[in-house]
């Protein structure tokens, strides 16, 4: 479904991302892990097109989806979260994700029906499903870290994506919290049949979550397979476990 | 279709106000329905630059120009043609809106504070042309004595024209603030890097919204003609766009109807305290720093406020992020 073939970028001298590759297979749920510094969200960043790459190719259902904008590949089915909250913080809950849906249905740029009464069922199926209903109406800027983390999914969902791409979906999150956004983010896999991206680098999440693993050192992709090939590999076992 | 956009609560007040100025005119003294005229002409042009200011967070600087623009064309359609006096009154606003459109597309290439420095730049380039093609728009003299038709041609006719078209012009304006446009806007102005990962194409919606906003200050601009019967460049200087812009976050930037409060303010203060110094900018530059001080969100804000309480958490969280931003 999506493949990243030997992507660069660098800023200035640094070179965040040096010849990474990954494969994402329809219904898989694949994990990037790394530590930090790894050039984990700077790929995400080239993929969903916030980044364009300096070389390299980034296939999306055979169409090189490497030069276009963010809301070009939004367009083509990819969605994602981002690392830092990143919602609406002035809008409602509801508004957060009804924004979304309204672009997904084509609807922005209608002038006159008044948008309350669009976009409606949709954006309450999704806040039902990750669990924020109850929360519709609240501001978004006064929710807790943790809602906004969820949020951040929500409105992603709203795009009604093929793939979803959550950057570190728990970061910054409680034990407790943790645990519930796994389930979740496995749940969702299920109900939606959505194919999952996400990075962390807590290594409990991805081995309770994860099928297929990439893992990235400076910038380079060093493996990606299962999860018992990735603990397996030495170079890994060097770079990531060495320091545990 | 509109079921539920409009809050029957705060339609009461309005129809009050309403039915007050209507039968202001006979009563007042010609000279305070002339105020309350201007008042109207330039709350239209404080509405329509908040589209893009409040609404949108686009740094439309010199708005005073899609002002002039109208006004101009109207004013050079009756003056140098034989056309019907209508045709005028429709292009003043489109030409407005192309003007818009012109320099919008160059303009939300930037962001933010850029966008406001190109935006002066090329307003300026509209202003200088007007005031020194002396030849075709009158240089800095302007154009004045433009005919008005019978219908118009007293003051309390232009009075109730003004008046109607500034309603339809609100009406039209609150939809579309409530429409799907209008809040994919109001989510730009939260967060565009967001909005271009849900799909949003941010430069084409902001384009929009400022060839909206323009052609509703072109139909100010309009109005404007209707009430003088003159024109002249000082309606394009920058000087008048920062007036607008002072109208806006003096009534309250983030509300539908601060503007409006903000421009009756600036008129009201510009007359009356006008007609004992000429310095009354210095009145002006106390109260703005009063604003700063104790009401951040503007007289309207401030008054919404008061009214809901729940909209408190909101307002905290939104002074913060100015602060950060």
């Amino acid at each position: 479904m999506l493949q990243v073939e030997a992507v660069n970028k660098s800023f200035g001298d640094f070179k965040a991302v040096d010849g990474a590759n990954l494969a994402v297979e329809k219904g898989e749920l694949v994990a990037v892990i790394g530590p930090n510094g790894a050039g984990k969200t700077t790929l995400f960043n080239l993929i969903t097109g916030q980044l364009w790459p300096d070389s390299g190719k980034i296939i999306f259902r055979g169409e090189d989806i490497s030069s276009l904008p963010p809301y070009e590949i939004c367009k083509k089915g990819i969605a994602r979260s981002f690392q830092i909250v990143n919602i609406f913080p002035r809008l409602t809950v509801f508004g957060n994700v009804q924004v979304a849906v309204l672009s997904q249905q084509r609807k922005s740029s209608l002038l006159f029906p008044p948008a309350q009464n669009l976009a409606t069922e949709e954006t309450r199926d999704i806040l039902e499903s990750v669990g924020l209903s109850h929360k519709a109406t609240n501001i978004a800027g006064s929710l807790s870290h943790g809602d906004q983390k969820i949020l951040e999914m929500a409105i992603a969902l709203g795009n009604e994506p093929e793939l979803l791409i959550l950057d570190e979906p728990t970061a910054g999150m409680s034990p407790e919290e943790t645990t519930a956004t796994l389930e979740l983010i496995k749940r969702l896999a299920g109900e939606w049949g959505l194919t999952i991206l996400f990075c962390e680098h807590d290594m409990d999440v991805v081995f309770a979550v994860a099928q297929s693993i990439m893992v990235m050192h400076q910038g380079r992709t060093l493996i990606q397979g299962n999860l018992e090939e990735v603990r397996e590999n030495r170079e890994v076992q060097k770079a990531y476990f060495g320091g545990e | 279709m509109f079921r539920g956009t409009i809050d029957l609560k705060s339609l009461w007040p309005t129809g009050a106000i309403f039915i007050v100025l209507l039968i202001l005119p006979p009563i007042l003294p010609r000279f305070y329905t002339y105020i309350i005229a201007v008042i109207f002409v330039t709350s239209l042009l404080a509405m329509s630059l908040n589209l893009v200011l409040g609404h949108g967070m686009i740094f439309q600087f010199h708005h005073g120009v899609f002002y002039g623009v109208g006004a101009y064309t109207v004013a050079l359609i009756l003056t140098k043609t034989s056309l019907p006096m209508w045709i005028g009154f429709i292009a003043g606003p489109i030409a407005a809106a192309m003007a818009g459109l012109l320099i919008g597309w160059f303009c939300v290439r930037l962001t933010r504070l850029y966008f406001g420095m190109l935006q002066i730049s090329l307003g300026s380039l509209i202003w200088a042309i007007v005031f020194r093609w002396y030849s075709f728009t009158g240089g800095d003299d302007g154009i004045h004595g433009i005919p008005m038709p019978p219908p118009l041609s007293s003051l309390n006719n232009a009075y109730y024209f003004i008046l109607i078209i500034l309603i339809i012009c609100l009406v039209v304006l609150y939809l579309i603030l409530k429409s799907p446009f209008g809040s994919t806007l109001e989510a730009i102005r939260d967060n565009p890097q967001r909005c271009e990962a849900v799909g949003v194409n941010v430069r084409r919606h902001q384009l929009m919204a400022i060839v909206i906003a323009t052609f509703f200050a072109g139909i100010a601009g309009v109005l404007f003609v209707v009430l003088e019967g003159s024109v002249f460049p000082d309606l394009l200087f920058w000087v008048l766009s920062l007036e607008v812009c002072i109208m806006c976050l003096l009534g309250g930037w983030f509300t539908f109807a601060g503007p409006m409060v903000g421009a009756s303010i600036m008129v009201a203060l510009r007359t009356f305290v006008g007609i004992y110094t000429e310095y009354w900018t210095l009145v002006l530059g106390v109260i703005l720093i009063l604003l700063i001080f104790f009401l951040p969100e503007g007289v309207m804000g401030y008054f919404l406020e008061k009214v809901k309480p729940q909209a408190e958490e909101g307002a905290e969280r939104r002074s913060e992020l100015d602060v950060a931003s």
